[in-house]
């Protein structure tokens, strides 16, 4: 499976190692971190549950369809579940390919589809004491456009 | 029964040659019981007396010889014989005629035909929901339809229905659309079956996340439900836990995979009911 979930912190190094491949020229991760605040609201802490019989099948789908579609030479997703403090990581994606090109895209795809095909939902913490699942209760409508939830993170080596 | 009522009978015709089926209807099972057994049943909750029709070359079938049998009487094809050959046994009857095939006649057809029932017609029947002909195998007939039958196929008629349509019957709409479907072929019965199974009461396990399992006030349980879809069960389960989502914003998974709104329930069944996703 190339999709999978943790309930402890995610290790971005050993997942990295795991798409190291001598015919791979580049690497692009991408990690979605807990912020302070989001639609005008103070965060203080994130719980994040998922589906996971169905979530894995979804998110290995989304992955596999990735490297195909952009010829990347291997990726994989983690996501954590569980109760998150600021600053921890809730997401992380990483993609290899032979050129810089694909990882970044397939990376970008990968993130993009696990947030609307995959059944995760995130229920969040407010300073002022409230608190309320992400895309349920505050906005009625349907999930297709949340973003911006966390800083977007993208970093880039190079493999030389 | 107090003398000068009109008793009456039933008769389950089960003398049809079944030539699209390629077997024998009133063999056919459902739910574990043979049609014809259960059209006997159905009819024996109404009236006080049960017939099966039958021609003379099926008196020994077993499924027919354990019933009191009326067996055709005169001449001729088809269930214009069968039911003259009942009005002919017992002229002081009426009898609630029902065709053996007939998977979701229902109880309350029956009652709505015997309340409506109009002893100076020669019958009451309903009307086809499907072509509007009268259905004359789900049908009263009453002891005053044996002369004009008699007289009806003397002159070359055979067709009860049309007969129902040139005489006095007192013809009525079925308020169930498919009470009256009957099953010709083995791909009707296929789809009787599974209509059948689906309408059924069935064991259903149901998870709930997020939003839905703070207002359900649990993660999971199993519960006998006779919703037929995804959709149904939804309505059901909206309704007993005030769910605030709209059945809009979800998605559904049956057995752990995405399934349509409209897909068929069946016995043991996992349906997970998906409210708007938030990873990343």
């Amino acid at each position: 499976m190339r999709f999978r979930f943790t309930q402890t912190a995610i290790s971005a190094h050993g997942a990295r190692q795991e798409l190291q491949h001598l015919s791979a020229g580049g690497y692009v991760s991408f990690e979605g971190w807990v912020r302070d605040h989001n639609e005008g609201q103070e965060v203080t802490r994130l719980e994040y549950e998922a589906f996971q019989e169905l979530a894995v099948k979804e998110g290995d789908r989304i992955v596999v369809e990735a490297v195909r579609r952009f010829q990347a030479v291997d990726a994989l997703c983690i996501h954590r579940v569980g109760a998150l403090t600021l600053g921890d990581m809730a997401v992380w994606v990483g993609v290899s390919s032979v050129h810089r090109a694909e990882a970044f895209e397939a990376c970008r795809f990968i993130i993009d589809e696990v947030k609307h095909r995959v059944p995760i939902w995130k229920k969040e913490h407010y300073r002022n004491g409230n608190s309320g699942w992400v895309n349920c209760e505050r906005c009625a409508a349907p999930a297709q456009h949340s973003h911006g939830e966390h800083h977007d993170h993208i970093q880039l080596s190079v493999l030389k | 029964m107090t003398a000068g009522v009109t008793p009456l009978y039933g008769l389950i015709l089960a003398g049809g040659v079944s030539s699209r089926m390629h077997r024998d209807k009133a063999a056919l099972q459902y739910q574990g019981a043979i049609q014809l057994d259960r059209a006997f049943e159905l009819a024996s909750r109404h009236v006080e007396k049960v017939f099966v029709s039958v021609r003379a070359n099926q008196v020994s079938d077993p499924a027919r010889a354990r019933r009191p049998l009326i067996v055709d009487a005169f001449a001729g094809e088809g269930p214009i014989v069968g039911i003259r050959s009942a009005l002919a046994a017992f002229p002081q009857s009426a009898w609630l005629v029902l065709a053996c095939d007939l998977p979701f006649l229902s109880d309350a057809a029956i009652e709505v035909l015997l309340r409506e029932r109009d002893p100076t017609r020669f019958a009451i029947a309903y009307l086809s929901a499907h072509d509007g002909l009268p259905e004359p195998l789900c049908a009263i007939w009453e002891p005053s339809a044996a002369a004009a039958l008699a007289k009806y196929q003397a002159g070359g008629g055979h067709c009860p229905r049309k007969f129902l349509n040139s005489h006095a019957a007192r013809l009525i709409e079925p308020s169930d659309r498919r009470a009256l479907d009957n099953i010709n072929t083995p791909e009707e019965y296929a789809q009787a079956l599974e209509a059948l199974e689906t309408a059924a009461p069935k064991q259903l396990k149901i998870q709930y996340y997020a939003l839905l399992r703070e207002q359900a006030g649990r993660s999971e349980e199993t519960l006998e439900s006779s919703a037929a879809t995804p959709a149904d069960l939804y309505k059901d389960l909206a309704s007993r836990y005030r769910f605030t989502l709209a059945r809009e914003q979800l998605k559904v998974a049956v057995n752990s995979e995405f399934s349509d709104w409209s897909r068929k329930l069946k016995q043991g069944d996992a349906v997970v009911f998906i409210p708007p996703v938030a990873g990343g």
